[in-house]
């Protein structure tokens, strides 16, 4: 191991420097010369039938270079689909075509109409504001149960009804679990809203597309979590672009937490604009057109019911869930309340039989995807919270009541009845370090003190698990992807020694730059500083599956361990070479090339030398030159786990909810750099906190989104949060990862909301408040304790 | 057209700018210094956050026209004159008070300006005095520590 900055060590970020001295490169900062401006013409309605397009003033505005309407894209694809569910009933999801511009009807609020290609930004907004669209209003369906009523208007024509799939889960279990909820002891039932959020990376979404006539090559830079699955979207389904003739660069991103996975009809549109243009163009989204062009997470209905025997033990769990699409269809939308959540509703425990029933419906509001947890945090939701409040009804202590259900460390693995098996966890072990380190023991006396200032206030635990790492190619193939799930490394050595890292995982803030060298400096026992990461670009990387489902280190990592793997393999044949020994017997070490047993020894820097001046070398049975590549595709996902308190006090005279101490104790099998992973956690509990407390994105009945900016929707802030505790102690590694990794990106976001949720219905619970829906604004609470009165 | 005049760390920058060009603007596309971010359009974010004649200010807020004459500090003049990091920026890598990026050169600017007015501000005033920047990956922790620990080390 190297004297620092190898696995374990909290190494500082290299890639800090730039973003601290304003030499970040985010797409907005490139500009390439010549290039247009692209100003969307977006629809201020939810629902309507377009009439007729007028560009006859608007083209002849001061300069406008073209504008385009979906006349411009006949022959062009939708944007694609990548994941196809099957229903209950063994048939395809309802899939609708997904235009780059409206065709026909606009189906939500901030659908791209038209779109102006001008010298500069503002002649492209104000040429686009001379476009005259006759639509004709339609009824516009918002609700999700009333989308579903028979008569309905449909967001679709060409469909047979606003719903997308009625899909069930184990099916064949339904039967079984019905009959196991109709005769337990107890049956503890809640219904819940999981709100609507807006991922809101800081960074607003940017595209800019560039077209070399003379190589007939385009190139796009977007900012994107994955510019290979761009790539192959955009290239293969929307506008036939060869993959050789196209190259998708993501720079810098500003923060992606899912909503930049997904591949945007404006990354299209650039593509396709430069070429017609045959000139650069840009578009940079306002944060005004992010709310209504982003994807959006979460947004589930819920009916959740928990059986019970006498003695606590949890018997059956049934779940209705009403999962909003959207209008369309965006890239992983229906993985996410499928896959993503139904296989994790046995959550750490040992519940038997398990039904999930989720019907996804299209509503005339933005598509709905993946954020941050993507499926679990709504899972762990709905769980945490019925546990939680069976624990009240049965008088059972809220802790007790999940140390007598939890999966017990002997068990592993661990086969549930919904389709995961847990490989490795200890959830005795976490809930003991939380009851530490959050003083459980002394809540009562806390208690007693807010009281004595008129404030209630409550304890909220929550024990979470979710599956990521995403994925095992082959399941997820089964499970309807239209894309494999691995990742991709090359490992390229010069002759000097230092090291390239071509990464196919795109860091957006986790630091990918500092921690991957952790891992290969580790290796080979060399400076980290030796070693670089290249990513983000379609032509320096192989191929990459990007960076989402907390993937990052289980997968693109276990690839880098894999190529460096190879590295040192080759590297020890021209060792033995050099040492006059056989392979078998080199050893490395601490960056030397040893023979066992003997102090003969060569250093890395000489065998990477001789690898590419290789005067003395094996040529008859080695090829000269050090670089590897691996494809590394998981044998299962990982499972990070941990268990979580929340302490807050109530106003009841205002409703307002304060958030005393936050406590995380969290197993992430090994840590690579604990300074990063405890950020990232620190990251994840903001988002939970912010859906439990703050974010709730709203539609008004007629489809128009009532929080469309900072002004209205309530993004947490310095002075909303408290500082957090942290714990990673706990540490059962995963089993089928060289790294012994499991993610951390998204474990915040899934375990804060019920323990917030938690804490708050316990301050109130003495006063007949038994359930509140995120957020808990204080109209909310305060109105909860009035009814409750 | 008009033309405007201002110095920008130091350095004359001039340029015809529209009426409506806000003063963002000018400093990424005329002054080309990219730093400064655009993160909202209701001036609510912060990430374009720099100093106008020392005060910190949302350089969203103002037109270019506004600043015909004013002294401008931008995260690119932050560094120290050898161009290592200054006490602020410093800090914010050492306690990982950064992920993505993209808010931070405000993060910084803010700081600054917080630091010049109250020399040792408590928790409570850090998180209030950035009450105006929006940081979607920190969840704040580590840039509270950041400015903590600059305050302790400028006393």
């Amino acid at each position: 191991m190297p004297a620092d900055g190898g696995i374990g060590a909290s190494t500082r970020r290299r890639e800090d420097v730039r973003f601290l001295t304003g030499k970040g490169q985010y797409t907005d900062d490139i500009n390439i010369r010549g290039q247009a401006y692209v100003h969307f013409l977006r629809s201020d309605i939810a629902h309507g039938k377009i009439n007729n397009i007028d560009i006859s003033d608007a083209e002849n505005m001061p300069g406008v270079i073209r504008i385009f309407t979906s006349k411009d894209f006949e022959g062009v694809g939708g944007v694609p689909c990548g994941w196809q569910v099957t229903d209950r009933f063994g048939q395809p999801m309802q899939e609708p075509k997904h235009p780059v511009l409206a065709e026909g009807k606009v189906r939500h609020v901030g659908e791209p109409i038209a779109a102006v290609v001008a010298e500069t930004r503002e002649q492209a907004r104000d040429a686009a504001e001379a476009i005259i669209v006759d639509i004709e209003d339609l009824p516009a369906v918002i609700d999700m149960k009333a989308a579903l009523a028979d008569g309905a208007t449909k967001v679709h024509d060409d469909l047979t009804s606003n719903l997308c799939f009625d899909w069930g889960f184990v099916e064949e279990n339904r039967e079984a679990v019905d009959e196991a909820i109709r005769n337990a002891h107890h049956v503890t039932t809640l219904e819940l809203k999981n709100n609507r959020l807006v991922a809101n990376p800081m960074e607003p979404r940017v595209a800019i597309g560039d077209y070399d006539a003379a190589r007939d090559e385009h190139t796009l830079y977007t900012t994107s979590q994955n510019p290979h699955v761009i790539r192959l979207l955009m290239g293969a389904f929307v506008l036939g672009i060869p993959e050789n003739k196209l190259r998708v660069i993501a720079p810098d991103v500003g923060g992606g937490f899912g909503t930049k996975i997904f591949h945007y009809q404006e990354e299209a549109f650039c593509t396709f604009a430069a070429k017609a243009v045959n000139r650069p163009v840009k578009w940079t989204s306002s944060r005004s057109e992010a709310f209504i062009s982003d994807a959006h997470g979460r947004d589930h209905v819920t009916k959740i019911e928990l059986a019970l025997d006498e003695n606590g033990k949890f018997l059956a769990v049934r779940t209705d869930t009403y999962a909003n699409m959207g209008a369309y269809l965006s890239t992983f939308a229906p993985s996410v309340p499928t896959w993503l959540h139904g296989t994790l509703m046995a959550g750490n425990y040992t519940t038997p039989l398990v039904y999930v029933n989720v019907k996804a419906v299209f509503t005339n509001t933005v598509p709905v995807d993946a954020y941050r947890g993507a499926g679990r945090p709504e899972a762990t939701f709905q769980l945490e919270r019925v546990i939680d409040k069976a624990a009240r009804e049965l008088g059972i202590d809220p802790i007790e009541l999940r140390r007598r259900n939890f999966i017990q460390p002997d068990q592993f693995p661990y086969a549930t009845p919904v389709a995961l098996e847990y490989d490795t966890g200890n959830y005795q072990a976490t809930m003991d370090k939380l009851v530490e380190i959050a003083d459980i023991k002394g809540f009562a006396a806390r208690k007693a003190e807010s009281e004595s200032r008129g404030k209630k206030r409550g304890l909220g635990i929550a024990h979470y698990i979710e599956a990521c790492g995403i994925a095992p190619s082959n399941l997820v193939g089964q499970l309807g992807a239209r894309a494999g799930l691995y990742e991709s490394a090359t490992v390229r050595v010069t002759a000097t020694g230092s090291i390239a890292v071509m990464t196919g995982s795109h860091s957006h803030g986790q630091g990918h730059e500092t921690t991957f060298p952790q891992v290969v400096a580790e290796m080979i026992g060399i400076d980290p500083g030796q070693v670089d990461i290249v990513h983000g670009d379609t032509s320096k990387v192989p191929m990459g599956m990007g960076t989402y489902g907390s993937r990052s280190i289980a997968v693109g990592g276990s690839a880098i361990v894999r190529a460096t793997e190879k590295i040192i393999a080759k590297a020890k044949k021209i060792a033995a070479h050099l040492l006059e020994a056989s392979d078998e017997d080199i050893e490395l070490k601490d960056g030397q090339f040893t023979v066992k047993g003997t102090d003969k020894s060569v250093a890395w820097g000489d065998v990477c030398l001789a690898a590419y001046v290789p005067h003395n070398y094996p040529l008859e049975d080695l090829e000269p030159g050090l670089e590897e590549t691996a494809f590394y595709d998981p044998a299962n996902f990982v499972y990070p786990a941990g268990a979580y308190a929340c302490e807050v006090e109530v106003d009841p005279e205002t409703g307002k909810v304060e958030i005393m101490s936050f406590c995380a104790a969290d197993d992430f099998g090994n840590i690579i750099n604990p300074m990063i992973v405890e950020g990232q956690v620190h990251g994840g509990l903001a988002q939970g906190i912010g859906q439990a407390l703050l974010e709730h994105c709203v539609y008004d009945e007629n489809g128009q989104l009532v929080s469309g900016s900072y002004m209205d929707y309530a993004m947490p802030r310095a002075d909303d949060l408290p500082s957090f505790t942290t714990d990673t102690s706990c540490q059962t590694p995963c089993t089928h990862n060289p790294l012994g990794v499991k993610g951390c990106g998204e474990a915040g976001a899934i375990g804060a909301p019920p323990a917030v949720v938690n804490a708050v219905v316990d301050a109130l619970y003495d006063m007949g408040v038994t359930h509140i829906d995120m957020p808990l604004s204080p109209s909310r609470v305060w109105s909860a304790i009035q009814a409750a009165k | 057209m008009i033309s405007v005049t201002m110095t920008v760390n130091g350095k004359p920058v001039s340029g015809a700018v529209e009426g409506r060009t806000l003063l963002v603007d000018f400093l990424r596309e005329t002054a080309g210094l990219t730093g400064t971010h655009v993160g909202c359009d209701t001036s609510q974010c912060g990430a374009c956050t720099i100093h106008v004649n020392g005060r910190a200010v949302k350089s969203c807020t103002m037109l270019a026209v506004e600043a015909d004459g004013a002294e401008i500090a931008t995260i690119e003049g932050m560094a120290t004159p050898d161009g290592s990091l200054g006490v602020i920026q410093a800090a914010f890598k050492e306690h990982h008070g950064l992920q993505c990026g993209f808010c931070t050169p405000g993060m910084v600017m803010s700081a600054a300006s917080l630091l010049a007015e109250n020399k040792n501000p408590s928790e409570a005033e850090i998180r209030e005095y950035l009450e105006g920047n929006i940081c979607r990956c920190t969840g704040y922790h580590n840039i509270v520590k950041a400015i903590q620990a600059a305050a302790a080390q400028l006393g």
